[in-house]
Parts: C-alpha cells; structure tokens; sequence
C-alpha cells in the first residue's frame, strides 16, 4: 500500500465513513509544522529589539489561544478545552519567560532559539517519562514552542490555504480544530480514525463530509491534488477522472434526493407497515450530539460510551465529574431512555493507567478491567445511578464472557446503591441493567444471562471479530471479516431468541445497526432495539417503514439457511432493491 | 535556608491543576523555591517546570526554600502538599 506508485492515475483509498455527503476539490495537506530553528548571534545593541519581539509574539500568542480555548469550549466541551489551558499557563510561566530572556542578553542569542532550546531541557525529561500522559504533554509544549516561534517570524497560520480545500491531516487534535473555524473546509480526510473520534464529531455538527481511518493519505496526497470524497461509503479518491466524478455527481445528487425525501420522518415512529415498533436510538460519545441525534429523530442514546472521557487524561473522572456528565445527557435525552456503558477500557481503547499487553484484544478490558479496580468502578456505578432520578437511565457492563462476571458487576451496583442511600442521595432503584454481547461465550450462553438482567445489546463489531478470529484492523485478513457470514447471522438469531426466552429485550448497538443493508434481517430475527451513529437514522428508520415483520421474518429464515456470506449479502441488497427502491444503495 | 522533604499523597498526583495552585501558592512570597525529584531539579514558581516533576501518588520530593519569608513560604507549601492539594 505504502509503495504504491502513483502518476496522474485515479486511485482510491478506503476509510471509515465518518460524517456523510459528498465533496470534491484541492487537497490541503495539514500537517504540523515543524519550523527549523537555528542559533543565530545577535549584538548586545540588539537585545532589546529581540526581546520586544518575542513579547510581542508571546502576547499574540495567548490571544489566539485564548480564541481557540473558547472555540473547544463551545464545541468540544470544558474537558477538552483543558489543554489549552495548561498551554495558556507554560505561555505565561513568569519563570520560564524570564530565563529565555535572561539568555536572550547573557548569551547574545535569538529568540527563537532561546525558546526552543530552553523549553527542550523540559521536553526531554517529559519524554523520558514512562508515563504516556507525560508524552501528551511533551506534544502540548511543543505546540505551545511551535505557535511562539511562529509568531515571532510574524507569520499567520495557514497563509497556504487559499479558497476552499479538502483537509487531509494525520489525525484532529482539539488544537486543529481552529482551522475549521477560519477556513472554508470542503471536507475531511484523516489517516488514523476511531479513538480520536474528535475529526468525526466537528465534522459531523458542522456538515462537513468526512472519512477517517484512511492510514497513508497523508503520504499519498500533496497539497493542491484533486480529490473526491465520499463520506457515505467512506472513501477517498485521488485525480478522479471524468467517469468517476461523473458517478459520484450522480451519487451525490441521488443521496440528496433521498435526503429530502427523508426530511419528514425524523418525527415518524419507527413501525413496521404491520405496526411493530422498534425502538431506533443512537450510539454516541460526547454530550453535544445528542441534539443533533435528537434532529435526526432518534428515541433516546442506545449506547453512551463512558470511555470516550477518558482519552488525553491522567486520571480517572470524580464521581462527582462524571455525575455531572450523565445527569446532563440524561436530562437532555428525557423522556427517552439514555443507556450508558461502563468504561471499556483495554484493547484499542485508551485507560488512564493502561498497561502494554501482548494481545490486548483477548486481554485485560471491559468489565474484566472494571472488576479489578472496584475504586473506579464504583464512582462510576454511583454517578450512573446520580444522573437516574427522573427513571430513563439504562446501565450495560462489556465484554462479559461469564454469568459469574455479572453477578459481581451487579453486586457492585448494589453496594453503589447502599453507598448513595447511605449519603441521603436520591436514584433509580428500578434502574434496567443489561449486558453487552460481544464474546462468542456470551452469545453461547445468551440465555443464561438473560437470566441475571433486564436487556441484552449485542456489540457486533467484537462479535464478529471474535467469531471469526479476524483483527479488524488487519489488512491482509480484511475480506474475512464479514458481518454477514453465515455463523454471524444464525448467532445472532441464536442471541434475539435467547433473551426473548427469558423475557428481556434485545437490542443491536455494533455497526451492523447503522447498515441499511442488515435492517430487513435484523428486524425479521425480532430485535426489539436498533442503536445507530445519528447519520444513518433516518435511512434505517424509512427502510423499517417499508417494510412487514411478517416479510422480514421469512427474509431471515432465508438468511439463515444460506451458506456463503456472498449469497447473503445478494440475497439481501436484492430484497432493499425490491423494498425500498429509492434508497440510494450501491455500496 | 530551609529543606523539607514531602511525599505527593492525592489521588492523581501532581497533574496540572495542581502544579497550577503550587506554583501559585509559591508565587506569594519571597523565598525562592527550588523542587527535588530524583536527579532533577526545578524552579518552584515555573508551571513548566513543576509539570515536568511528573510527582505521582507516593513520590517524594525535596523542597528548598531560600528568602526573607522562608518560614511562612515553607509551612504554606508543605501544608498545601499535605492536605492532597485539597482533592479527593
């Protein structure tokens, strides 16, 4: 992939979709500027004018990152917004300035490097640190150095960037996010994806397309190459020809037809034609989208993933802090129900306190985490429970894989609850606790657990990387991860009839929620629960719309009967083509 | 001059809010305040400089205060460590 070489010829890259619509136009390469910084003499006259000029650039330094912190504030959150306040701070530390100028005279140097070179003794005993919070740090000192040095060569951020531009970046970090608010960002492309889901959420509350997860681009693509970029399917196309851009001209218009038609629908039911109700909620990850999960007419948060605050701290949240956080998405969800997921922490997800392990994604995570460090947990459980009072507040343990795991897990809340009734602290004593199914043992023994709760939500993207011994994240084996393989459909089916058994119901949180293309089957096994990234919701929903539970039970008994995956996802895609003919479906 | 020798006992150790109340706390008086740690060796009043400490729970630092106000400087200080930076 990384040796692929590349003339005028169009190539694509394939991504994670994270924010849909369709963009073309000139890449902007953003990457973080690394200014060469040299030892220059200068002459005792000229101290004075060398200090006034890195307090003139000091000062418009914390101007603009004052601008930033209260753009991340708006956007982001007062917890993302906190480093720029620490990078506020070792812009303003008296001490660190007064000796980069103290040096400035006795050593009779430039500024610039006085900066850098003092600032490093700092970066260095911060990158020896075994500690990786430290490591982020040495990266906000570096921005801090960064921002001076380029101040003080009086240059403005972003000069390059003339008219609108599609951003291809590494990654967004919370201090990128300023060029979104300065320039005219056509769309979004990133090379890693997932954990920082930061690029994902800007993009999607501003409507921008975006695509992350595309691993190289940053290598492939200069500043200035034409690009498409398709934040439906996902995908980035370098030089497209004149037959591409005509199809995705195409797509593009056919997607926005459909997005009109579905206009309406965000204050429908999600029913059956023959009137069976779905419960249609979506995943998120951070308080502020739950407004625009609730403009695309979503019935409460079907997943909250607790974790996401975790990432770039030290330190685990107070229970206090996190109260907070669950108070406010559950008012803002009332009356829908909000489901929040206990950290799940380990495998590709960040812990504050996370150790290396040689597999981590059969390794220390979950609730397997959570049960070692009943500390945490039990903040956590007790400030789930605070946010509870007004009865829609929903708690789900990960990563299970025994009956023995749930019964400590619910223990556990027990004890949070005596702990709260003790303090004089109101919450819901009726609060529904589920289960997560996501390892192959848990969907095995799906009944059993049934047992011990009152939901089970099937996580299908571990499911279906445990199911089938895939990593998801590994090229070469990537064809074997398949949602629809035969074994994941019927251990689905085998999950939906296990907790209908024991009276619970059964919801789907994973990917396989938010594709239209599994909707028809997922319906007809009877899940009662369908959580989705907000962009998809109302496809999903027109599609459930279209469709009879007793049509969509017949589909899945066919479903269940095919051999190859390929057959299925046929068999399928024929069925959407026949239902819902206007859905623009050629993925 | 005064040496005393503290252990960092909060939860979350000496992260950057507070580093930002010691440096604070510092800055009130006089007396310099030099910070130990293992072989390194920091200004007191430097924000930069007690974040690079990276002082978790149990670490044990050396403070040496020198000045007019030592005394005062010293019990505000060492108190302030003591008392967890007044976090849980």
């Amino acid at each position: 992939m990384d040796d692929t070489t590349h003339t005028t010829d169009e190539f694509v890259i394939k991504g994670i979709a994270a924010a849909p619509g369709i963009a073309m136009g000139p890449a902007y390469l953003y990457t973080k500027q690394v200014p060469r910084v040299e030892r220059k003499p200068i002459l005792p006259d000229e101290v004075e004018a060398e200090i006034e000029r890195l307090n003139a650039a000091n000062a418009r330094s914390e101007k603009e990152l004052r601008k930033v912190l209260a753009f991340a504030e708006q956007k982001l959150g007062s917890d993302s917004a906190k480093i720029f306040e620490a990078q506020i701070m070792i812009l303003t530390d008296a001490i660190l300035m007064g000796t980069i100028k103290k040096r400035i005279a006795a050593e009779l140097i430039n500024a610039e490097f006085a900066v850098t070179d003092e600032v490093n003794k700092y970066r260095q005993m911060m990158l020896a640190s075994p500690e990786e919070y430290m490591h982020e740090r040495a990266r906000d000192v570096d921005d801090v150095v960064n921002r001076i040095i380029r101040n003080i060569r009086d240059q403005k951020l972003f000069s390059k960037l003339e008219g609108a531009s599609i951003i291809v970046s590494e990654t967004l970090a919370p201090a990128d996010t300023v060029i979104f608010s300065r320039n005219q960002i056509l769309g979004y492309a990133t090379d890693l994806g997932g954990v920082t889901s930061h690029a994902a959420l800007l993009s999607r509350s501003l409507k921008i397309p975006a695509v992350v997860g595309l691993h190289s681009a940053t290598k492939q693509i200069k500043t200035g190459d034409f690009l498409a970029i398709d934040g439906y399917a996902g995908a980035l196309i370098i030089n497209p020809g004149a037959d591409t851009l005509k199809i995705l001209q195409a797509r593009a218009e056919r997607f926005l037809a459909f997005e009109q038609q579905l206009a309406g629908i965000a204050a429908l039911p999600a029913d059956t034609l023959d009137k069976k109700h779905i419960e249609l909620s979506s995943n998120i990850e951070f308080a502020e989208e739950i407004v625009f999960a609730q403009l695309q007419g979503s019935e409460g948060v079907g997943l909250f993933r607790t974790e996401m605050q975790l990432i770039g701290r030290a330190e685990y949240p107070s229970e206090d802090e996190q109260a907070a956080l669950y108070a406010g998405v559950a008012e803002a969800a009332f009356p829908h129900p909000v489901l929040f997921r206990t950290f799940d922490v380990g495998g590709d997800k960040i812990a504050p306190d996370g150790q290396h392990e040689e597999n981590p994604f059969l390794g220390w995570r979950g609730i397997r985490v959570m049960l070692d460090r009943t500390d945490i947990f039990l903040d956590q459980l007790r400030a789930i429970l605070r946010a509870s009072t007004r009865h829609n507040v929903r708690v789900m343990f990960p990563m299970v894989s025994t009956v023995t795991e749930v019964q400590r897990a619910k223990a556990l809340l027990k004890q949070a609850m005596e702990d709260l009734k003790r303090r004089g602290i109101k919450y819901d004593t009726r609060i529904r606790v589920g289960v997560m199914i996501e390892v192959p043992a848990a969907a095995v023994m799906a009944e059993q657990l049934a047992a011990e709760v009152h939901f089970l939500s099937i996580g299908t993207n571990d499911l279906v990387q445990y199911l089938m011994a895939v990593d998801r994240g590994n090229d070469a084996i990537a064809p074997l991860f398949q949602p629809f393989h035969p074994a994941v459909v019927r251990t689905l089916r085998h999950i939906v009839e296990a907790g209908h058994r024991k009276n619970v119901w059964v919801g789907v949180c994973g990917e396989m929620a938010g594709d239209p293309l599994a909707t028809v089957f997922l319906v007809g096994i009877g899940v009662d629960e369908l959580s989705v990234i907000p962009p998809v919701l109302p496809e999903i929903k027109k599609i459930i719309r279209s469709i009879k539970l007793k049509d969509a039970k017949r589909v899945a008994d066919k479903v269940c009967a095919l051999h190859t995956e390929r057959e299925i996802r046929a068999f399928l895609s024929s069925i959407i083509k026949n239902k819902v003919p206007e859905i623009p479906f050629d993925l | 001059m005064i040496e005393r020798t503290v252990t960092i006992c909060n939860k979350a150790g000496m992260h950057t809010r507070p580093a930002a109340v010691l440096v604070k706390t510092a800055a009130k008086f006089k007396a310099e305040l030099t910070i130990k740690k293992d072989a390194f060796e920091i200004n007191g009043k430097s924000i930069i400089g007690v974040m690079t400490l990276a002082a978790e729970k149990g670490s044990s630092l050396i403070l040496k205060f020198d000045g007019p106000d030592e005394e005062s400087a010293a019990a505000a200080v060492v108190e302030l460590i003591e008392r967890g930076f007044d976090e849980e």
